[in-house]
């Protein structure tokens, strides 16, 4: 046993000092900051304004067709398909005569596509004009509609879910969010450190070290040291990402100030409303910052920590044994493409499988492929974001757990048999097949 | 002195090939004992049985007079493979001090005996040093080191000295003699067979996964000694030839015969002494380990040993 943990150290230690640990472990958060910065200023910039130039042939769209900050609408007299170009225009809408009961084609042409949200809001705006004429025919007035418009707009559907001691509110949005997060950091994770995994082994192999320590320890030490030992890495460079994340945010935090903070704890004593009936508003950063701090407590955190740890743990000792599997019967990367690929296969099923299971969590195909420990670690991280024991029943989570401790032990359990042969043997071409052979036999 | 170990009826089989069939051999305390052996005669085989690495399919094997148990006895035995492998990234005293405690030794311990050999070996300089920044024969010392720091009762050297220049042989060599006679036995697989003449007391041959060989350096040469002597003569006589004797080669006034049956060396002498003959120079020709070798390997298609159904 003192053995194994002298090899769990060394590979730790090895690792753990290593330059590229280092600088991984400090960039990633800062690399993922960078990436959500730079998506939202670049959708931002995207955003060309559209100013269009609408011929009517009924002449009642003029004053339905509302304007808005990316589709401005104006209706000259001057302007055909020919020359909206000159004219300033960047797109033309060609409304024809308007057919009761008929359905009627409206053309846009356009000098750059509209994009699939612009032309599809395009579209809901000609049909809530043509609505608003409708109405208006039966004699309602323009003021009245604004108004109509405006009081419609005051719903806000918020989603609850019934649990056994009450209701507890809960967000769709936030849920698909950290399970999508989630599911990518264990799939990214996995493969990185399983693929650590397989070259390390294979490394002591080509090395020859593995016949000097294999006649001081046992080959099953030795591997399992070193599955046990690049764990340690991983768990330690979560640990330290969090510790970042908690830094980086509690700094950004000094930037807010000291009204708008002050506000967010008024709003969070008296549930998202200022006191005295709206006569002292909240200032609008105050506002969004109190959104989403609730939206964000609406998670349950610490199961949601306290199960990605589980099933990062399980999920990469299963697969890391394969992986030594893998490593032990090779001795050059390029010869461990076509053994590795029955391995990550499943991995990358399981990824497509997650977004699958993010947009119907309750799906066959997402419970069974939460249970099956093949792709339970990434599968039903995803799920236990929108909830337990809602989405994922008790019994659910108990199966997936236990057949993933049962995976591993079982994967272990082949690859140490398999490592036994491999990490001696070489100047041979090894296929699945063999592997299993040595594997399934007696001694 | 009693026997460190002690094989019986040892075999080891592969798919395709018998690479260690039924051998049994002991070997003395203390001495030094040279496993010989074409490729793929089965030595590493044998080798990784003896380690712990591989569990013989049948046999036993007796160590420090009681059967053999990896777990607990590997901490005894220190073993130099042939192919040597130390981690590349490593520094070579960390890889030092890590290797010493997987053979068990306390961290203290380990420490105390790395210093006492890297000096003796004057590597001091190479604690921090990586193994990459090492020459071939460099990593052979340090190799070396790492097998013995731990005092093991048998040590077991794979091609000890490929790759080092003459002196730096030399300086292994006189360990390897020192630690015999602090009570280590030493079990060398060589192709070698010079150095095993000069150094082993005791040799095995294998050949195709069985023993052909066993004995003592000098009873070896005596029981594959042919009966020539290497003759010196002041002058020559009229006929060299005599009834007690073959002239085998004459080059000069040295001559190289063979005794003919029931003749003893004397006879030889005698009849030139008879003949007033001045002898400068008599002695036997013994054969080469290495000629013992080849006659004893060549003609069993050992070179090409072809793969085979094992039933």
């Amino acid at each position: 046993m003192n053995k194994i943990l002298l090899i769990i150290q060394r590979e730790y230690v090895s690792r753990v000092r290593n330059r590229a640990f280092i600088l991984t472990t400090l960039l990633t958060p800062l690399f993922f900051a960078l990436l959500i910065g730079g998506a939202t200023f670049f959708s931002l910039q995207g955003r060309t304004k559209h100013k269009i130039a609408v011929i009517d042939a009924n002449g009642f769209f003029k004053g339905n067709l509302k304007s808005n900050s990316e589709l401005v609408f104006e209706f000259p007299n001057d302007v055909d398909t020919g020359n909206f170009i000159q004219k300033g225009y960047t797109d033309i809408l060609l409304i024809p005569k308007y057919e009761e009961n008929q359905k009627t084609q409206y053309i846009i042409r356009s000098q750059k596509s509209l994009g699939l949200s612009l032309s599809s809001s395009l579209e809901r705006k000609i049909n809530s004009a043509i609505e608003d004429k409708k109405l208006q025919d039966n004699g309602i007035s323009r003021a009245q509609l604004d108004s109509i418009h405006a009081q419609a707009q005051m719903g806000e559907l918020k989603t609850q879910q019934q649990g056994e001691h009450g209701v507890k509110e809960s967000s769709e949005g936030l849920a698909s969010a950290i399970g999508y997060g989630c599911g990518i950091l264990i799939y990214i994770t996995m493969l990185i450190y399983g693929m650590m995994v397989l070259r390390g082994v294979m490394e002591e192999k080509t090395n020859r070290i593995a016949e000097v320590v294999i006649s001081s320890v046992k080959p099953f030490q030795l591997m399992m040291g070193k599955i046990i030992g690049i764990g340690a890495v991983g768990i330690t460079q979560f640990l330290l990402w969090i510790i970042l994340i908690f830094t980086l945010t509690t700094a950004a935090q000094s930037f807010i100030s000291h009204d708008t903070l002050e506000q967010v704890k008024t709003l969070q004593q008296n549930g998202g409303m200022m006191p005295g009936g709206g006569a002292m508003q909240a200032s609008e950063s105050a506002q969004k910052l109190y959104d989403f701090q609730h939206t964000m407590s609406t998670a349950n955190w610490p199961l949601i920590i306290g199960c990605f740890i589980f099933y990062f743990i399980g999920g990469y000792l299963f697969y890391a044994a394969l992986f030594a599997a893998v490593g032990s019967v090779v001795e050059d990367v390029q010869g461990s493409q076509s053994l590795t690929l029955p391995v990550t296969m499943p991995i990358i099923l399981s990824f497509f499988i997650m977004t699958s299971a993010i947009q119907a969590p309750d799906s066959q195909l997402a419970v069974w492929s939460s249970i099956i420990p093949f792709s339970s670690p990434i599968v039903m991280l995803a799920r236990i974001a929108f909830g337990v024991p809602g989405t994922v029943p008790y019994w659910q989570l108990g199966a997936s757990m236990v057949s993933l401790v049962l995976g591993f032990m079982f994967t272990t359990w082949l690859a140490g048999k398999i490592y036994r042969t491999g990490i001696l043997l070489y100047g041979k071409k090894i296929s699945w097949k063999e592997m299993m052979k040595w594997a399934f036999r007696r001694n | 002195m009693p026997n460190i170990l002690e094989l019986q009826n040892l075999k080891k089989y592969y798919a395709t090939q018998k690479a260690v069939d039924d051998i049994s051999f002991s070997i003395e305390q203390g001495s030094i004992f040279g496993l010989l052996g074409p490729n793929g005669a089965g030595k590493t085989t044998l080798l990784r049985m003896i380690t712990g690495i591989f569990y013989p399919d049948s046999g036993s094997i007796r160590f420090d007079g009681k059967a053999f148990d990896p777990l607990n006895d590997i901490g005894k035995i220190g073993y130099m493979p042939e192919e040597r492998g130390l981690y590349k990234k490593m520094k070579i005293g960390e890889q030092a001090l890590y290797l010493a405690r997987l053979k068990g030794l306390s961290r203290a311990d380990a420490m105390e005996k790395i210093k006492y050999w890297f000096k003796k070996l004057e590597m001091e300089s190479w604690w921090g040093k990586k193994m990459e920044d090492l020459s071939k024969g460099m990593s052979q010392k340090l190799q070396f080191v790492t097998t013995v720091l731990h005092e093991p009762k048998l040590i077991i050297l794979d091609e000890p000295f490929s790759g080092l220049d003459p002196l730096n042989a030399n300086l292994i060599k006189d360990e390897i003699y020192g630690l015999a006679q602090r009570g280590s036995t030493i079990i060398f697989s060589t192709h070698r067979m010079e150095q095993v003449e000069e150094i082993c007391d005791h040799i095995v041959l294998v050949n195709m996964g069985k023993k052909i060989l066993d004995g003592s350096v000098h009873n070896v040469k005596q029981q594959f000694k042919e009966n020539t002597f290497s003759l010196k003569l002041h002058e020559l006589p009229a006929s060299v030839q005599g009834p007690s004797f073959d002239v085998m080669d004459q080059k000069a006034n040295a001559l190289v015969v063979k005794i003919k049956d029931g003749y003893k060396s004397n006879d030889i002498l005698k009849h030139f002494i008879q003949q007033d003959i001045t002898i400068e120079g008599f002695s036997e020709i013994l054969p080469s380990l290495n000629e013992i070798f080849i006659r004893q390997v060549q003609g069993t298609h050992a070179t090409s040993r072809a793969f085979q159904k094992v039933q």
